[in-house]
């Protein structure tokens, strides 16, 4: 009898100890399939000469496609561009989206309404975007010339994606106009966790607006702010499908990102032993703000 | 009085004016592909869009001649693979995270964070080799393990963040009256967090259903969910942009619909983690 009693206590322990894997291990081995597997490839496919109509061509290079790639001066331009890209991007959707939080942190009675339409572009997909965008900036018909012929900005029609200088810039406006709602949402809910009595405090011992701002509410979004900066540099370098519907990298080489350059190296040209080496490359790059983010969520795991 | 009729001004000058325009800016592009929708292609390149002589011509050439229910019925089922995919595989998943403590939890966890943030253009290039291989090409099948890479760990960390949110104590008491681990979870846990699996559920409908590198990549001919759709409708030499404009709107009202209704929820589920941090 107390022999039966021990067995089922160890037998017990043992559940316990295996149950959290036993729960965690259809989710960990899928993603194993989809995501580990996939990405060790793509290293591997990086060390190779690999293109795709050449199937039986598959010969080692070592890190011959990422010399060639630092050597590659399309490689320079994406680069640079992703800067340029990302540097002016982040920061306009911020800005504007702390401003929306803001307003919408006050209180007016259709509040809840502007609260609801302002996802809008977050929520809608990429491609329609694009497409609605390339419509708008077209250069003979297109809503964006009228506007501006109209309130005497601009002397002629402008070909916004057709020319080189102005391509870049008109795609960032784009990817600006989607991604603020987002900056927006979460900076409003950092605001509205701030407790009412530090401001009531502050106005007690005659802090002026300017002063509660600047001491009380950006302290208090601090935190939001950081992380969903993180988190939009991560999805906005990830997503290149906007610039690719809406330019294809064109004119020339003028709207090129690394992301983009990897995908139209393997999807036209299929060399995808190429394409690999500069989506390992790019992923380095990004690696570093992963890493910071991983940090600040170190706490809450 | 007078301070109370000078503060209505200042609050129409400060906040409402500023707020409708941001709005305007926010809807106006979309607002602009539905006018367009409701156009005769004849005069967009003539007079141009107008809400005057609104017609819903392009809509009915859409299904008619393009065939857009087809494509339209491609991305439901995708998307709704991939929620169910998703939610299957997150559930339990989420359960031991939220519940026990093990070795290799910290490690697990940032693995499910880490693989959110993987360029997907690291990844599409060999999801293309492994479906060509498995002979999946232009299946439902290859678009919903394609979107699953995002749904998974998206869906996990969500619902980590809901059961965390239900306290210990209730999964206990239904044990100490005699159900096991499992039992507690389905008929305890689950129903209590029903609200945050609906958010999550629709959350990845919407990205899946918005979803457009793997479909164009991973489908083709025989699955052509709506955003590869709508791209094809760009001819080599001209665009039809009223018929274009009617699919994107088609396309992204469900979304956009949808999104509407979880908003509340999901950006509570989303910004949890980010203001606390």
């Amino acid at each position: 009898m107390r022999h039966r009693f021990s067995d089922k206590t160890e037998l017990h322990a043992l559940g316990r100890r295996v149950l959290p894997y036993a729960m965690l291990s259809p989710a960990v081995l899928v993603t194993l399939a989809i995501v580990f597997f996939p990405m060790l490839q793509t290293t591997w496919m990086s060390l190779h000469e690999y293109i795709l109509f050449r199937p039986n061509d598959f010969h080692w290079v070592g890190l011959g496609n990422f010399k060639a790639a630092l050597n590659d001066e399309v490689f320079w331009i994406s680069f640079g561009h992703t800067l340029i890209w990302m540097g002016i991007t982040i920061p306009a959707q911020l800005l504007l989206g702390l401003t929306t939080a803001l307003l919408l942190n006050q209180n007016f009675p259709w509040r809840p309404i502007a609260r609801a339409l302002i996802i809008i572009p977050w929520a809608l997909p990429s491609v329609i975007i694009a497409l609605m965008w390339v419509w708008i900036y077209d250069s003979n018909y297109g809503v964006a010339n009228e506007f501006l012929l109209r309130l005497g900005i601009v002397q002629k029609a402008v070909p916004w994606l057709a020319n080189p200088d102005t391509a870049l810039a008109s795609i960032i406006l784009t990817l600006t106009w989607q991604g603020f709602p987002f900056f927006a949402v979460m900076i409003l809910a950092g605001l509205q966790s701030i407790p009412h009595s530090h401001y009531e405090a502050a106005s007690i011992d005659g802090a002026s607006q300017l002063r509660q701002f600047w001491h009380i509410t950006l302290p208090g979004i601090s935190g939001v702010v950081v992380t969903a900066v993180l988190l939009r540099l991560i999805w906005v370098a990830n997503s290149f499908d906007v610039i690719f519907v809406m330019t294809g990298g064109g004119p020339g080489y003028s709207t090129y990102t690394l992301p983009l350059y990897a995908f139209i190296k393997a999807r036209t040209n299929l060399d995808f032993g190429y394409g690999s080496a500069i989506a390992v490359l790019f992923t380095l790059l990004l690696m570093v703000f992963v890493i910071f983010y991983l940090r600040r969520m170190r706490r809450m795991i | 009085m007078a301070v109370g009729r000078s503060g209505f001004w200042k609050r129409i000058l400060t906040v409402d004016m500023p707020m409708v325009l941001i709005l305007l800016f926010a809807l106006g592009p979309y607002f602009w592909m539905f006018v367009t929708s409701v156009s005769q292609e004849s005069v967009l390149f003539t007079t141009g869009p107008s809400l005057v002589n609104a017609t819903l011509e392009n809509y009915v050439r859409l299904f008619e001649t393009i065939g857009f229910a087809d494509n339209l019925i491609d991305s439901f089922l995708v998307a709704s693979g991939t929620v169910a995919v998703g939610l299957s595989l997150s559930v339990t998943a989420a359960y031991a995270f939220s519940r026990f403590d093990f070795r290799a939890k910290r490690l697990l966890m940032t693995q499910f964070l880490v693989i959110n943030m993987f360029p997907l253009v690291l990844l599409i290039l060999p999801l293309f080799i492994l479906m060509r291989w498995l002979g999946l090409l232009d299946t439902h099948l290859a678009l919903i393990a394609a979107n699953s890479t995002i749904a998974i760990p998206f869906s996990i960390w969500m619902m980590v963040s809901y059961i965390n949110g239900i306290p210990k104590s209730l999964d206990e008491a239904a044990m100490t009256d005699g159900c096991s681990r499992l039992q507690a979870l389905r008929r305890v846990i689950l129903p209590l967090c029903l609200p945050g699996i609906v958010a999550t559920g629709i959350y990845i409908f919407i990205t899946s259903w918005n979803e457009y590198l793997y479909a164009l990549t991973l489908g083709g001919r025989e699955v052509r969910p709506i955003t590869v759709a709508v791209q094809t409708l760009i001819g080599e030499y001209e665009v039809q942009w009223g018929l274009l404009s009617a699919g994107g709107i088609i396309g992204a009202m469900p979304a956009a619909v949808l999104f509407l209704l979880v908003q509340k929820r999901l950006i509570s589920g989303l910004t949890q983690g980010a203001v606390k941090g």
